[in-house]
Order: structure tokens, then C-alpha cells, then sequence
């Protein structure tokens, strides 16, 4: 298989999480569907590691992973705190910061 | 034979991320993440990424679901049915962003007139992508992202928890407001049984209200 057909797939991937974003309001599917733009980088990444046959690439996707975890934890831990003030777990109705 | 697994892989991926943006049930979606991660830990293998692919089924295929599965459970009848609904206008506002976004891709990466992207990759020699040499990469040359990234997983591990730390004891303030946050909240003169750090690791004793 050619690094084309990956990083086809990659940028399909990467559309649809950026089309989730926008569509859906909870915001925990919302993080689902940074992480699916996370990995759709991802597989850029390692797809272009294999094209050069180094491995820099795979290190940058595991510091990748790194900072996607960091943000399931802060992100969950907004949410559960939103839901501890009783707060509506919805993004169209956390608008407070905008103008 | 590689390239049936790509294309049951890619299958498994597209599906997966259908399925986390379709469906309705916020459990239904961690499913299908779950079953987008596997089908991109397949790929890392046809890719050579063999240490990533194992790291990819254990942090997010077991982990990182699992804290998802933690929180949906929690957060449970929260979540209002009506978030699941957007409108159509909403919707297809969404669908077009994403196919742009796709088509932009696309032009960018194969129309970039990069030769090698058409070819199998550079000829493979053994050792890549194992965890030897991503250890050796990973303490040598980028030592210095390494140890950043540990420091940021501390920094947002002790975040979450000051996130969503149990609060009550301060919740005396007007009907309906939230209370608000006084001087003496952040020097540790805080009423009894606000959750702080300090009760946490259980060096006082809490009496529950």
C-alpha cells in the first residue's frame, strides 16, 4: 500500500471529527471527536515516519498521545465539575464568557 | 495480503468514526471509538509502528475509554436528549465544513508533488518502530520533550483533580448563585469539609454535614 492511501484516510478522518465538533453539543462527544482528529494526525504522522524510514515521526505521535490524554483529563474533569454545580451539561447553553 | 487488512482496517476506522458522531447514546459512541482505535492500532502495524500500535490498544483502547465509560456513567441523565439534535441547517452547515475541510486535505497532500508518498516507503530494516528504538530515541534525542511531557501529565493530573474536587461546605451562598470565591479560600482557611488537598490525603479529620 502506498503512504497515499494512509494519508487519504487520515484526512477523512480528520473531517469527519471536525464535522462532529461542530454538529454535536455534548460536550463529551465533543471530545471524542477531538480525539479522532488526534488520531487522524496521528496516522499523518506515522505514515510519514514510514516514508522516510525514521523514527521522529513515531516519537512525535506518542508525545501526541501524551497531550491527548492531558486533555481528556482536564476536559472530563470540567465536565463532571459542571455537573456538580448542577450546571447544564450542553454547550450551546455554557455561553456565559461570550459577548 | 496487506492490502486486504488496509482496506478492512480503513473500513473499521471510517465506521468507528461514523458511529462516534451518529449515534444518539454517549456509551453507544465510546463503543465505536473504541472500535475506531483497534482498526488505527492495525494500521500502525501495516505502518511499522509496532510500539505504537500496542500503546494506541492500551492508553486509548483501554485507559482513556474507560475514564469516557467513568464519566458518561456519572454524568449520566445530565446530558439532555435535545443535544443529540441539532438542526438541519446545523447539521448541514457541519457536513459541508467537514467535506471542505477533507477536499482542502486532499489538494494539500496529493497535490504536494511529493514523490515517495506513491511508493511502499523506505526499504525497512529491523529494529524500526520497535520499542528499543523508540526507548533509545526517546532518552537520547528528544530527551527534553520527554521529560516535558511528564510534567504535563503531573500538571494536568493535579488540574483535573482541583477541576472536580468536591466542594460542599461552600455552598452557603445566595439561593441559586454559586458562592463566591474570598481571599481566605486561597490560603487554606477554608470551613471544614470543602475538599482541599489537605483533607484529601487524610490529615484532617471531616465531619460530614
Amino acid at each position: 500500500m502506498s503512504i497515499a492511501w494512509y494519508l487519504t484516510l487520515s484526512a477523512l478522518i480528520f473531517g469527519m471529527g471536525a464535522g462532529g465538533v461542530l454538529v454535536r453539543r455534548n460536550p463529551i462527544v465533543i471530545l471524542f471527536c477531538l480525539e479522532l482528529m488526534l488520531n487522524a494526525a496521528n496516522l499523518a504522522l506515522i505514515g510519514f515516519s514510514r516514508m522516510w524510514g525514521n523514527g521522529d515521526g513515531q516519537i512525535f505521535a506518542l508525545i501526541v498521545v501524551v497531550v491527548a490524554a492531558c486533555e481528556v483529563t482536564v476536559g472530563l474533569g470540567l465536565i463532571v465539575a459542571m455537573h456538580r454545580r448542577r450546571l447544564p451539561v450542553d454547550v450551546d447553553e455554557m455561553r456565559e464568557l461570550s459577548g | 495480503m496487506s492490502t486486504l487488512v488496509f482496506f478492512i482496517a480503513a473500513i473499521g476506522a471510517i465506521t468507528g468514526a461514523i458511529g462516534v458522531i451518529a449515534l444518539k447514546n454517549p456509551y453507544y459512541s465510546a463503543l465505536a471509538l473504541a472500535g475506531h482505535m483497534i482498526s488505527l492500532a492495525a494500521l500502525f502495524l501495516l505502518l511499522r509502528a509496532e510500539f505504537l500500535a500496542a500503546a494506541q490498544v492500551i492508553i486509548y483502547a483501554g485507559a482513556v475509554i474507560v475514564l469516557y465509560v467513568f464519566v458518561v456513567s456519572y454524568v449520566g441523565d445530565a446530558v439532555p436528549a435535545v443535544g443529540a439534535n441539532p438542526g438541519r441547517i446545523a447539521a448541514l452547515g457541519a457536513f459541508a465544513c467537514g467535506t471542505a475541510l477533507v477536499v482542502e486535505l486532499l489538494i494539500a497532500v496529493l497535490g504536494s508533488g511529493l514523490q515517495a508518498i506513491n511508493h511502499d516507503g523506505a526499504p525497512y530494516h529491523a529494529g524500526f518502530g520497535t520499542p528499543g528504538q523508540i526507548g533509545t530515541l526517546l532518552l537520547t534525542r528528544f530527551l527534553a520533550p520527554f521529560e516535558i511531557a511528564s510534567y504535563l501529565l503531573l500538571v494536568a493530573a493535579i488540574g483535573a483533580v482541583t477541576l472536580a474536587r468536591r466542594r460542599h461546605g461552600l455552598e452557603d451562598g445566595v439561593e441559586g448563585q454559586p458562592p463566591a470565591l474570598e481571599l481566605a479560600d486561597l490560603f487554606g482557611l477554608r470551613p471544614q469539609g470543602t475538599g482541599t488537598m489537605h483533607e484529601a490525603g487524610g490529615a484532617v479529620e471531616v465531619v460530614e454535614p
